[in-house]
């Protein structure tokens, strides 16, 4: 076990470096197959002392999180780009909303960071020192408490399921 | 190099209709880009850019290549996932930095900044 954990101090990287490699070599002979565990081995070892224990549950929680965030993703680039065409009409609901957050774990505050950040119409703008609210610039609000509620129950609360 | 000819007509169809999308999506993204007047606002267009924008060329490019080649090619979609690692990066430097300068500045409608609450217990430390 501490042999096995020693070599492969995060199972997860060392899988997705080999797939990485795999996808980006275009092929499956013996030379790709063997470079790729090289770098699944290799660069874990190599960056062990960068970034923390990581502890991952829930798979499926993961799936649904994934799909949830790519729809969303379409939705909101057809909301965001049917904002912008109609602006000389209806100006846009924007301006920043304080969320109170539940989730804590540094890993998950980050995946929410990423998630906020790459679903157009939300802009992560600051964390508070405490971790107990974070500051989300949004292009069109409209009913706030409503807002806050479905991203603390469609982003943060999976997350939680996640880290926690 | 096998040939166009290997792909069928309706698969151009497709990945000619993800390529227009693309594009479109970006010139939308752009004319948001010069219609808005506030820093903040001028944040949200160029998300679909490069992600609406970057999704569709991806897809194009997956179904193209799988295609001619026979095989699934999944290549084109590291660039989508390698996107969603970087971008954040820079949009929330790009916010902060707003955010830091119109505080300085003390222009009116920002934010104040959200502070230690007092009756929350502090987070896992994260100095180890």
């Amino acid at each position: 076990m501490s042999l096995v954990r020693k070599v492969l101090p995060a199972p997860l990287t060392s899988c997705a470096v080999f797939a990485l490699w795999l996808v980006l070599a275009r092929g499956t002979g013996a030379s790709d197959v063997l470079l790729a565990l090289a770098f699944a081995v290799g660069v874990p070892l190599l960056t062990s002392r960068l970034h923390p224990e990581v502890r991952v549950r829930r798979p499926l929680v993961i799936a649904r999180y994934l799909l949830t965030v790519g729809f969303d993703v379409v939705s909101s680039s057809f909301e965001v780009a049917w904002g912008v065409l109609r602006w000389r009409w209806r100006r846009p609901d924007s301006r920043f909303v304080v969320i109170p957050l539940e989730l804590r774990d540094p890993v998950g505050l980050a995946a929410l960071a990423m998630v906020t950040t790459v679903v157009p119409g939300t802009v992560w703008s600051e964390l508070a020192l405490d971790r107990s609210a974070m500051l989300l610039h949004v292009w069109d609000v409209g009913d706030e408490r409503a807002f806050v509620a479905r991203f603390k129950q469609r982003y943060e609360k999976p997350l939680r399921e996640i880290f926690e | 190099m096998t040939g166009v000819t290997d792909v069928p007509f309706w698969l151009e169809i497709v990945v000619s209709a993800l390529l227009v999308a693309s594009g479109l999506t970006v010139v939308i993204s752009a004319l948001g880009f010069v219609r808005l007047r506030d820093f903040f606002s001028r944040m949200h267009p160029p998300a679909i850019a490069y992600t609406f924008g970057t999704w569709t060329v991806a897809l194009a490019g997956v179904l193209y290549d799988s295609t001619l080649e026979s095989r699934l090619a999944l290549h084109p979609w590291l660039v989508v996932i390698v996107l969603a690692i970087t971008v954040p990066v820079t949009t929330v430097l790009l916010s902060r930095v707003a955010l830091f300068r119109r505080r300085a500045a003390g222009e009116a409608d920002t934010p104040p900044p959200l502070g230690r609450a007092v009756d929350v217990p502090p987070g896992p430390d994260l100095s180890q």
